[in-house]
């Protein structure tokens, strides 16, 4: 055998040198960086092709084909059917193969649990009953099922239930495990925090039904839950997470007993710690707060302003163009109608008749005072005007505004006709609607667009094939 | 006692050179043979020895329990007893002639045992090596080998577990001392467990799940049983016959764990192929003189069978008229070519249930050419004259059957893919690879019997369907049936004409499945099949056979292949 690898050592050489001869010096270089491709020596019984490859055991095969018919079933809606397959899905926590065996429980939990929750004769000490067993079945998943479990108990309105199991899971001591699942554990604990809040809550509710007599016992109470809750949300809401409905509850327990300075910095926190993941809620949140307690104005702006730039169709930009434009710098004058523009952007802004008046009214105040700031409707409207025909001013949505919301219409005609001119036509179609419904108001507008439609086309000069729509 | 304490120790005796130690009152060694007493005292053993590595004397009764949970020293081949004589019995309550058990089974097991030296021989082959020279020199009565002729291997039917193995395994006492020192370094509640695997490499026969139903089916064949290989491997895998999980049915003292699940834990169901290849080859390793006749009245003749498939495939029984015609012209039908012969290497070991499932698609492809337009329009053909003759036999209309079978056969192997999914493969006794292991497989099968104990509940099904009795048919078309599903009495009116005297087909034309054959020796398989090759009707009428046999189609096309070479032989090129 040796003297035969040899043999080939030395044939493959020889081809070599033969090779580079032959090429000439150039290639000589580039084939010498390459180092040679020694073949593999093949073993008798495998000089002919064969068509066998490694097979899956038909025990494994069996099982995959078993999880096929549950998903089907799952799919179908027809959780009996899916029952009965688990029943012979089960034997896959003996598999044989170690990957595959650490991998079911989970799988068996999924599916369970999905099963448990939908099938007629489950019933929630079944799904009690299942969720121990998960338990027991995997140290590593331990506080993830619990969890869970907990979970379903409070969609089913099983507030105490959950909370027991939310402290007994709490206490879990497993070794190196329990430090593994550190995460897990604050988020559980989070959670309990939260059902200690929902407590609180109702304390705080019975305490303002109540006259005084009973208030201070009551209060006490009050005051140990708040104290259990606050420690564990506190805790969570380190970690760089979103956390909206943790910090909800936090912020309203310390509003309670009025220690605004903590609520400040958690939320300031919260919204402007660049290791959290970004999150509007959280700008929403601080927005609030500060509005609550009275800031200023242009703190207030500060915080839209960024919230505009994470999301710029939020329901608060209105709030925040009222505030631009009532503020006295053109500056901001500008800023607000980029806002509006933007805004209406997005489908779900689409019919919305606040937002139309808004631009209808800002455009129309830049036309009255001399149109001295036309260039800035200009601007934003170069961007959209070939998109925003189609998308807001085709004939087919005059037709439907007119017939579901007439002021909507109307406002949206005054902005068409400003921008697209008197010819569009759901200006026309609007205007001439209204003029039949002997409308005052429409008259007045005819009159307004028709006045400044010229100035339009003065000011844009680029308009005429989208005035054809 | 003695022999327990005594045997670890295989020195051969400073002044007799006998290997043959005992013990004195003070537990001192002494040579039986000539009563020299040595230094080497008995060691206590420790508690947690490897699994017991030496038999000592089955052949005495002698089961000791070192610890409850060590149960028996026992050998591979004694649990595959165990499982043949379940099978058999199985077997036998299925029907098959009561002599198969204990006449025919048991006397190839103990001529396998024989074989391949593991009993009813001086030395068993798997210490042949280490006590060759013991052996030569032994004189002591006790270890005699000939004892086993006195006794005799009790047949099965002493059910006794204990009974039949301890005929069987006499010799097993004196020769354990070598094999002590390699079965320790594996885990194996059996004795032999660890060297077992490695056996291959001598070129021994070597026991295996498959190789039980070899065994099985070389008793059928040699009774003539009218049982086919599919049939067997079908009752297998319906749970007629003893196979998944076989080693339950061994008593509670024989422990399986470490290398033994290697041997006995079934995963993956016996394939065709394999149970048939092993069969000839164990014929061939047991020396068995030339088997019992296949003449044209026994069931396992083409002839015969071919009836049978065609009845199960809903064919017109017509048909048969030319299966036959076919099985003579290529000679497939002589007692000579059917009978097995172990001692004729070069003969072909005929696969009787693939032979006539080919032969019904070679005639078919005869009469209707399976080209995907002939059968067409002749379906047309004879559906239009159906329609006009009411009376009278009905033509055999090819369309009309392939829509029946069609939808019948679909039905049929979504049930079974259903069943498949469904099958539950592990028992009620776990399996587990260590003793460390032990703990967590119990759980783990008590959490499992507990959960589907659970959903069992949800879906009702705890009250599993009874085990449907198990039938040679699959497919059921009877004449009574009045919705006209049944072809078995359609005639063959419009494919065939007379020519003289006799019939022929008025289908002139044919088309072979390959020219060429492929080198077995090269390839490993004579043909080469690809679905997509080949015309619609072709791979329906052999998915069809593939699904009655549950063989995979390849292999009936092969046969088909076969059967063409032989009756085109005299019209194909010669290379």
């Amino acid at each position: 055998m040796d003297s035969f690898v040899e043999q080939l050592k030395r044939g493959t050489q020889e081809e070599f040198t033969e090779e580079s001869a032959w090429d000439g010096s150039a290639v000589n270089t580039t084939s010498s960086s390459l180092p040679a491709v020694y073949l593999p020596l093949l073993p008798r019984y495998l000089r002919h092709p064969t068509t066998r490859g490694r097979k899956a055991t038909e025990f494994q095969e069996t099982k995959k084909a078993c999880l096929n018919y549950i998903q089907d079933a799952l799919l179908h809606h027809q959780w009996q059917r899916a029952a009965e397959f688990m029943t012979n899905y089960l034997e896959t926590l003996e598999n044989t193969s170690a990957e595959k065996r650490i991998a079911a429980p989970e799988v068996i939990w999924r599916i369970g649990t999905e099963i448990l929750c939908h099938h007629s004769k489950s019933s929630i000490e079944e799904f009690n009953y299942f969720a121990e067993r998960m338990k027991n079945l995997g140290v590593k998943r331990y506080l993830k099922v619990c969890l869970e479990h907990v979970f379903h108990l409070l969609c089913n309105g099983l507030i105490d239930d959950a909370y027991q199991n939310l402290s007994l899971a709490e206490g879990w001591r497993y070794g190196e495990q329990t430090a593994a699942q550190d995460k897990e554990l604050k988020l559980l604990q989070a959670y309990k925090g939260l059902l200690d809040y929902y407590n609180w809550a109702k304390k705080r509710k019975a305490m303002l039904e109540l006259d005084g007599n009973f208030a201070d016992s009551v209060e006490q109470e009050m005051h140990s839950f708040f104290r259990q809750a606050a420690v564990n949300l506190k805790e969570i809401i380190k970690i760089p997470g979103v956390w909206d409905p943790f910090v909800k509850c936090y912020v309203d327990l310390l509003e309670f007993y009025e220690d605004y300075d903590e609520v400040r910095q958690v939320l300031s926190e919260y919204a402007y710690n660049s290791k959290f993941p970004p999150n509007p809620n959280a700008h929403v949140y601080y927005y609030q707060f500060l509005k609550r307690h009275g800031e200023s104005k242009k703190t207030l702006m500060s915080v839209l302003k960024i919230l505009h730039e994470i999301v710029p169709s939020h329901e608060l930009m209105l709030e925040y163009n009222a505030m631009l434009q009532k503020s006295k710098k053109r500056k901001n004058h500008r800023l607000g109608l980029e806002i509006i523009f933007t805004l209406l952007d997005f489908a779900g802004w689409k019919e919305h008749v606040k937002a139309w008046s808004c631009l209808a009214k800002q455009i129309k105040q830049i036309l009255e005072n001399s149109s001295k700031h036309l260039d800035w409707v200009t601007e934003k409207w170069n961007s959209r005007k070939d998109w925003w025909p189609a998308f807001h001013f085709s004939h087919y949505l005059a037709k439907r505004n007119w017939q579901e919301n007439e002021s909507l219409a109307c406002e949206k005609a005054l902005v068409a006709g400003i921008l697209l001119g008197k010819d569009c036509k759901y200006f026309k179609y609007v205007s001439h609607q209204g003029c039949k419904a002997k409308k005052e108001k429409f008259r007045t507008m005819k009159k307004f667009v028709k006045k400044h439609s010229s100035t339009h086309l003065r000011a844009s000069g680029v308009l005429d094939s989208c005035t054809h729509l | 006692m003695e022999e327990e304490d005594t045997r670890d120790y295989s020195e051969p005796c400073v002044q007799c050179s006998v290997v043959n130690w005992g013990l004195t009152d003070e537990g001192r060694f002494y040579c039986k043979s000539c009563h020299n007493v040595i230094e080497r005292t008995k060691e206590v053993l420790t508690s947690d020895v490897v699994p017991n590595t030496k038999i000592q004397s089955i052949s005495r009764g002698f089961r000791k329990r070192k610890k409850i949970d060590k149960g028996w020293e026992w050998y591979v081949c004694e649990g595959f007893q165990y499982i043949l004589k379940k099978q058999a019995e199985a077997l036998q309550t299925l029907g098959v002639c009561p002599q198969m058990k204990d006449e025919i089974l048991c006397n190839f097991w103990r001529r396998y045992l024989q074989k391949s030296k593991q009993a009813y021989c001086t030395t068993p082959a798997s210490y042949t090596s280490k006590t060759l020279s013991i052996y030569d020199v032994s004189t002591d009565v006790d270890s005699e080998p000939e004892r086993i002729s006195i006794h005799g291997l009790s047949s099965f039917s002493e059910s006794d577990g204990d009974l039949q193995t301890e005929s069987s395994f006499g010799h097993v006492s004196s020769i354990g001392k070598a094999s002590a020192r390699e079965t320790t370094s594996i885990c194996s509640g059996s004795v032999d467990g660890g060297s077992y695997l490695l056996k291959r490499k001598q070129g021994n026969l070597r026991m295996s799940m498959p190789m039980t139903l070899s065994f099985c089916y070389i008793a059928l064949l040699w009774l003539r049983e009218p049982v086919t290989l599919s049939d067997l491997l079908r009752f297998v895998i319906d749970g007629h016959i003893p196979y998944l999980n076989a080693f339950q049915y061994f008593p509670e003292e024989m422990k399986l764990y470490g290398v033994d699940l290697k041997i006995f834990r079934v995963e993956s169901w016996p394939v065709y192929e394999d149970v048939h290849n092993k069969m000839s080859e164990l014929a061939a390793f047991l020396d068995l003189p030339c088997f019992p006749a296949i003449t044209d009245s026994c069931f396992l003749h083409p002839n015969i069978l071919c009836i049978k498939y065609l009845m199960e495939a809903n064919l017109p029984d017509e048909l048969h008229n030319w299966t036959c015609r076919v099985v003579k012209k290529i000679n497939v039908g002589e007692t000579d070519f059917l009978t097995l012969d172990p001692v004729n290497k070069s003969a072909r070991k005929v696969k009787y249930d693939v032979l006539a499932a080919a032969t019904i698609i070679v005639v078919l492809k005869l009469l209707f050419l399976l080209d995907d337009q002939y059968e067409w329009l002749n379906a047309n053909f004879a559906g239009k004259r159906n329609q006009k003759n009411k009376e009278g036999c009905l033509w055999f209309d090819f369309k009309k059957w392939y829509k029946i079978i069609k939808k019948s056969v679909d039905m049929e192997q979504k049930k079974l893919d259903e069943e498949r999914a469904r099958c539950l493969w592990k028992c009620e006794k776990p399996l587990f690879y260590s003793a460390k292991e032990k703990s967590v497989v119990l759980k783990k099968r008590q959490m499992v019997v507990n959960l589907q104990r659970q959903f069992g509940a949800l879906s009702g099904s705890m009250q599993v369907a009874e085990k449907q009795s198990p039938s040679s048919f699959q497919l059921n078309w009877t004449e009574e049936n009045t919705d006209g599903n049944c072809f078995h009495g359609h005639i063959l009116e419009g494919v065939l004409q007379e020519k003289g005297n006799s019939l022929t087909t008025m289908n002139t034309k044919y088309w072979l499945c390959t020219v060429k054959l492929c080198n077995e020796k090269i390839c490993g398989q004579l043909t080469h099949y690809k679905e997509s090759d080949f015309p619609q009707s072709y791979q329906f009428v052999l998915n069809l056979f593939s699904f009655l046999l549950r063989v995979p189609a390849s292999l009936i096309h092969e046969e088909v292949c076969l059967i063409e070479h032989k009756l085109f032989k005299t019209k194909l090129p010669r290379k």
